[in-house]
């Protein structure tokens, strides 16, 4: 008897589990505004809409509320207007469908794990917490750490790793997984070549499995060459489309102000030295 | 060497003290390796000054003192978890004004105690030899409670502590799992204050913790380490403080900041000493 219910009770999982993967990964934000205590507001009346599998770049000056934005998505920061929706829901219904890679200064790297521990973490919300990893599991984790090329360093404390293995570590718990929406957070960000074309290749991996991918970055080549669209971002949404819609001269002034300077018929954008105005984060 | 370890167990003061030193070392050294990795170092001895008050109350009504410390604890443990839950407030400056204003309540009231001496002296450097059994029954429960539920919860409080980003779109409770550990570590400390006093109690915390971070990069093994070191320590406290007359919450501290230095100077790849005689350039294999 009890061992029927449990047979039930699992095939209602399955269930579950087709039912939401068969819906469109469709993500939006409607007139989002988010402010910290007392502050201007870091993003102002943000709508936008992305489709199921889409990879957006999302591209602004420092501080222009890229990280904010993606903080909002996993549920970090309250609103305070506005609503988020995922698979056409609210924020809160969902168990583990995002996936976030945060920037390598927010992680604690002299904390005690391997890096077949912190991929394993990416498992803990599918097979649950008290329970303990099937072979499954341990294939996907395997599978994941193959993928990035880190097979080797699995049991290697994550401190002992290099800057770019330290990056493909977060890249390999990410699909370990299984997320419908990806956020990366800078992932491009002074890292060797190596880290980049194997992060590069997992975008097109992940194109495949129909995963949607954010990634903010301070590249504009590599926003306009490798993504589907470009969000255009300063506290609010300057431009969102394809790549001619918004690399224009006019948006681009918009976005970076006073950072940009024109060189001919180029546009240069200064980062390393962010205007006034811009240098709150 | 056997009549040596022998006789002092022969005194059943020293039995009851010895089990207590070991259920308050493994405790602490457990709960500790999160106080290490969360750096919550501050908080443990700001928690242990806080329960001074619930001291002197309990003692002014004739009450329990270990109860009265235990519901002084977890008033500003959650006091602490409430006030900087918003982020208007700082967590180590909520600790400070907490800590400091329980610390003064219970002066405070201990001052207008007129026989305090001997009692204060054993809350502030605690007096393991005097464990009653009843007290006894009551550190090895709330032991097992407190170690139980650390093992419960070892994924979620893992995932809280690595990374509070991946915990919260997992959907973990974060909050409610602060809490829980602020909770556990009030009880803690509590629990030490038999052995150690207040005084000492951040020591038994945080230094087999310390220590077993240098032996290890794997928090299992890290607290498993970390809970042999504070028996040992605890252990050989005990009767060093038996054999040369000291007081015993010094001693066993002392024999844990021991071992802290010998794994700082000595310790496989990390120490000091194996460095100097293993030199190779930083990032080689």
């Amino acid at each position: 008897m009890a061992l029927r219910a449990l047979e039930k009770g699992v095939q209602s999982d399955l269930m579950k589990n087709i039912i939401i993967n068969s819906e469109p990964a469709r993500l939006e934000f409607d007139q989002v505004s988010i402010a910290y205590h007392g502050a201007a507001a870091t993003l102002q009346d943000v709508t936008f809409e992305i489709a199921h599998g889409d990879q957006v770049a999302v591209v602004g000056p420092n501080g222009a509320g890229k990280s904010t934005l993606f903080k909002a998505l996993v549920g970090l920061l309250p609103l305070r207007s506005g609503s988020i929706r995922i698979h056409g829901m609210p924020l809160g219904h969902h168990q583990d469908c995002v996936a976030y890679i945060p920037q390598r200064e927010e992680v604690d790297w002299r904390f005690p794990v391997r890096v077949q521990d912190v991929v394993m973490m990416g498992r803990y919300g599918k097979f649950g917490w008290w329970k303990r990893p099937s072979a499954t599991d341990h294939a996907i984790v395997q599978h994941s750490l193959t993928q990035l090329g880190i097979a080797d360093l699995a049991r290697h404390p994550i401190g002992e790793l290099s800057g770019g293995q330290q990056q493909r570590v977060f890249l390999a718990r990410a699909l370990a997984q299984e997320p419908h929406i990806l956020l990366m957070d800078e992932p491009f960000n002074g890292i060797d070549a190596t880290t980049q074309e194997v992060t590069l290749q997992l975008l097109n991996d992940l194109r495949q499995k129909q995963v949607t991918v954010l990634v903010s970055t301070h590249d504009l080549t590599l926003a306009a060459e490798r993504f589907d669209k470009t969000l255009l971002l300063n506290h609010r949404i300057i431009a969102y489309g394809s790549q001619k819609e918004v690399f224009t001269a006019a948006n681009i002034a918009a976005a970076f102000g006073g950072q940009v300077l024109h060189l001919d018929n180029d546009l240069v954008i200064d980062q390393c030295c962010p205007g006034k105005g811009d240098s709150h984060a | 060497m056997l009549e040596w370890l022998l006789s002092p167990l022969s005194y059943t003061f020293m039995q009851r003290g010895l089990l207590a030193a070991v259920l308050v070392g493994i405790l602490c050294a457990v709960i500790g390796c999160y106080v290490v990795l969360r750096s919550m170092a501050f908080l443990g001895d700001a928690l242990a000054h806080a329960i001074l008050p619930g001291v002197a109350i309990a003692y002014l009504l004739g009450g329990n003192l270990l109860i009265g410390a235990l519901v002084a604890a977890l008033v500003v443990a959650l006091s602490i978890s409430f006030l900087s839950r918003k982020g208007d407030v700082k967590e180590d400056t909520a600790i400070g004004i907490l800590f400091s204003a329980a610390l003064a309540l219970g002066v405070a009231l201990i001052s207008s105690i007129r026989t305090y001496a001997v009692d204060l002296s054993h809350i502030l450097f605690g007096n393991v030899l005097g464990v009653s059994s009843a007290n006894l029954w009551l550190i090895a429960i709330l032991t097992v409670i407190v170690l139980s539920i650390l093992l419960a919860l070892y994924r979620p409080l893992l995932v809280v502590s690595f990374d509070p980003v991946l915990a919260t779109t997992l959907r973990l409770p974060t909050s409610l799992l602060r809490s829980t550990l602020l909770v556990l570590l009030a009880i803690t400390i509590v629990v030490s204050l038999q052995t150690v006093g207040i005084s000492l109690v951040a020591a038994m915390l945080v230094t087999p913790g310390a220590t077993a971070y240098l032996l290890t990069r794997r928090l299992p093994i890290m607290m498993l380490l970390s809970g042999l070191l504070g028996t040992l320590a605890s252990i050989i406290g005990l009767y060093i403080s038996y054999y040369l007359n000291i007081v015993s919450g010094s001693a066993i501290v002392l024999v844990s900041t021991l071992f802290f230095l010998l794994a700082f100077f000595f310790a496989p790849r990390r120490g000091l000493a194996w460095n100097i005689f293993h030199h190779k350039p930083i990032g080689a294999k």
